[in-house]
């Protein structure tokens, strides 16, 4: 499905990366790396570990520094905005870590009303009638709502962090290996969530994975980390790219659909 | 406010108009109907009221945006109309807002989220329960845990190879050798304390010579014992639940035993065992620190030399039961103090906060134990006469 969508108009670019270097504990992650989100568009980025996925999402976010080149998000230069542009940047965008990372003293409908109460002035009555409505949207039952963190699976955990996420109604929506640690049925039922969502609010979807079913099913671009820098294509494009890594990552793909051809 | 601004400068301000036609209510909603002019919208719809209007009509013509907020907003007028007995009517929804307002639709049916009550009277109740069940729950399980500990104990003893040396040697390096400088430090400064207050009262009799008796006696039958096991708990104690229940939390205790090792005799009885045998020797240094100290203040406050403090003291103690009543206690409180540290250990749950939440409860529950101890070991020796 996601061939033909190269053509596809999206929408103009909501995020713009440029030459970016990025250095942990002394080593370079990325040198020299571009990219670019346009509106309603999901991306997923793979690479192997320790090549700073995360970091890269994290740099974008705002959470780490980077230490060269430019990030700019929904038309702002990340690197040059004083803390209040940031926080009100912040709010245009929704995070899901990796397990959710719910604030595990409070209820999941509190978790989900922390960014409203922080930076909505709305009456406690629409934010218990909201907290119910993204909860829905994520796919969870209402009783999740009295439930603490902890009482949760890992798979309702990452819904709950996804509620939380899409409680400001954000125009971008980071996914932190959304899939990772869900079995396959879960995971391909968030898949399709993500892509619910993603069209019912047109979102612009920037998704970090090792799941090659999630990139197939959800993105309409993959973007592969390999020697500092970024390769972007689609998923039948890359499939047929020289760079070993990246033959390597997508052999298993190519040998199941050869087999599937024969 | 401000803050509501801040989530949208750009939108052109949500507005609706509400026109009463013979025939139908009709709402013209307009602009961006999203988070950020949500709370204005949110009242004046809630205050409208459907009664006896057959027909409501939903006009999104000049609607520039929406989101789940706005979205969500449309929807419970349309379900407040639909419950006064209207029929609704959408009419032309722009197509892009089509499949939010279908989401919205189809998954939202539940009724707003409810928050637990903690302040009643019955919460409060609920709460005094749970923590009344739990202490009981404790009890049996600190029990078990000793239970486990003596017949760990005991088959080390028949079995002494299975005891391990190396971890024993380095949790004494660890609980004893390493606590030295602040166990010395402090009871030097308790010493010096000691003498200057005692001196100060002594002097009015003209008794500063007693300040000796005073010092020696109370270092060494209390103060000694009591303020190393106290430094013990706070340094070692937590560190034996924040090891232990690191591990914990890591899954290595499950890994210890599926391969085929007792975590009580590869974590617990080390430590047990080391805090056992260097509590004592460590309240000799500090009984040797302290006295040091207030011989040190005698001698600049009181004029006392170093022999005569020395003949004093031996007079005040010698022969008797004060310097052995503070070390046989020492290992009571050793005891106590490791049993709590590795039990709060290993009750360690799987979560961030499990940790330090234990690890300070570990060093309250040991404190508190060993000043009880203490208490009973007063009664004790009261009733012995020694």
């Amino acid at each position: 499905m996601s061939i033909d969508d190269t053509d596809k108009s999206f929408g103009p670019p909501v995020i713009k990366i440029d030459k970016l270097v990025t250095r942990v504990g002394g080593r370079v992650l990325h040198d020299g790396l571009d990219l670019e989100l346009r509106r309603g568009e999901v991306v997923g980025v793979v690479g192997g570990s320790g090549t700073g996925k995360s970091v890269l999402l994290r740099t974008i976010i705002g959470l780490n520094r980077r230490a060269g080149g430019r990030i700019e998000v929904l038309g702002q230069d990340i690197g040059r905005l004083n803390g209040r542009e940031l926080r009100r940047l912040q709010t245009r965008w929704g995070v899901l870590f990796q397990d959710g990372a719910l604030f595990s003293a409070q209820t999941v409908a509190q978790n989900i009303q922390v960014p409203m109460r922080e930076h909505t002035d709305l009456t406690p009555r629409l934010m218990d009638e909201l907290a119910a409505v993204k909860l829905a949207m994520a796919g969870l039952p209402p009783d999740a709502a009295t439930k603490f963190p902890s009482e949760l699976s890992g798979g309702m955990r990452k819904r709950a962090g996804l509620a939380r996420a899409l409680a400001l109604d954000p125009e971008i929506l980071f996914l932190d290996e959304p899939t990772a640690g869900l079995d396959p049925i879960s995971a391909a039922q968030f898949d399709s969530l993500v892509r619910d969502l993603q069209k019912s609010l047109n979102l612009t979807v920037f998704m970090v994975t090792h799941d090659i079913d999630t990139l197939r099913a959800t993105t309409d671009r993959i973007a592969v980390l390999v020697d500092k820098k970024i390769k972007v294509g689609t998923f039948d494009t890359l499939v047929h790219d020289p760079h070993p890594w990246i033959q390597q990552y997508f052999s298993g793909v190519r040998g199941r659909a050869a087999l599937a051809a024969s | 406010m401000a803050a509501l601004q801040e989530i949208d400068v750009a939108a052109t301000a949500a507005r609706f108009q509400t026109v009463r036609r013979s025939d139908a209510f009709v709402i013209e909603a307009g602009g961006a109907w999203v988070l950020g002019s949500a709370e204005r919208q949110d009242a004046a719809l809630r205050a409208l009221s459907f009664g006896g209007v057959p027909t409501l009509e939903i006009d999104c013509t000049h609607l520039a945006r929406l989101d789940t907020t706005g979205a969500w907003l449309l929807m419970r007028t349309k379900r407040m109309a639909e419950d006064a007995g209207a029929k609704v009517v959408w009419h032309d929804v722009p197509d892009a807002f089509l499949p939010l307002i279908s989401t919205i639709d189809h998954d939202c049916q539940g009724p707003p989220v409810a928050h637990p009550d903690q302040h009643s009277f019955h919460a409060f109740l609920e709460r005094l329960g749970r923590a009344q069940m739990h202490f009981f729950a404790q009890a049996i399980s600190l029990l078990g845990f000793l239970g486990m500990v003596a017949t760990e104990t005991l088959a080390t003893v028949l079995h002494p190879r299975r005891l391990r040396i190396p971890a024993l040697v380095h949790q004494m390096e660890e609980v004893g050798l390493n606590a030295m400088p602040i166990v010395g430090l402090l009871s030097f400064l308790l010493g010096i304390v000691f003498a200057f207050q005692g001196a100060d009262q002594l002097r009015r009799f003209g008794a500063e010579i007693f300040t000796v008796n005073l010092l020696g006696i109370s270092i060494l039958r209390e103060i000694g014992a009591i303020m190393t096991a106290i430094i013990v708990a706070g340094r070692s104690g937590s560190s034996f639940t924040a090891q232990i229940g690191t591990m914990k939390v890591n899954e290595e205790i499950d890994a210890l035993s599926t391969l085929g090792m007792s975590p009580v005799e590869v974590l617990v009885l080390p430590r047990m065992l080391a805090l056992v045998l260097t509590l004592p020797l460590l309240t000799v240094f500090a009984n040797v620190m302290g006295i040091f100290g207030g011989a040190l203040m005698s001698l600049f406050d009181l004029g006392i030399t170093v022999p005569a403090f020395l003949r004093q003291l031996q007079g005040a103690i010698g022969g008797g039961w004060t310097f052995w009543i503070g070390i046989i206690k020492a290992p009571i409180f050793a005891f106590l103090i490791a049993t709590v540290g590795c039990y709060e250990g290993l009750q360690v749950e799987r979560n961030a906060a499990s940790v330090g939440m234990l690890t300070t409860r570990s060093v309250v529950e040991s404190i508190f134990l060993v000043i009880v101890a203490d208490a009973l070991f007063s009664i004790l020796f009261s009733l012995l006469g020694v």
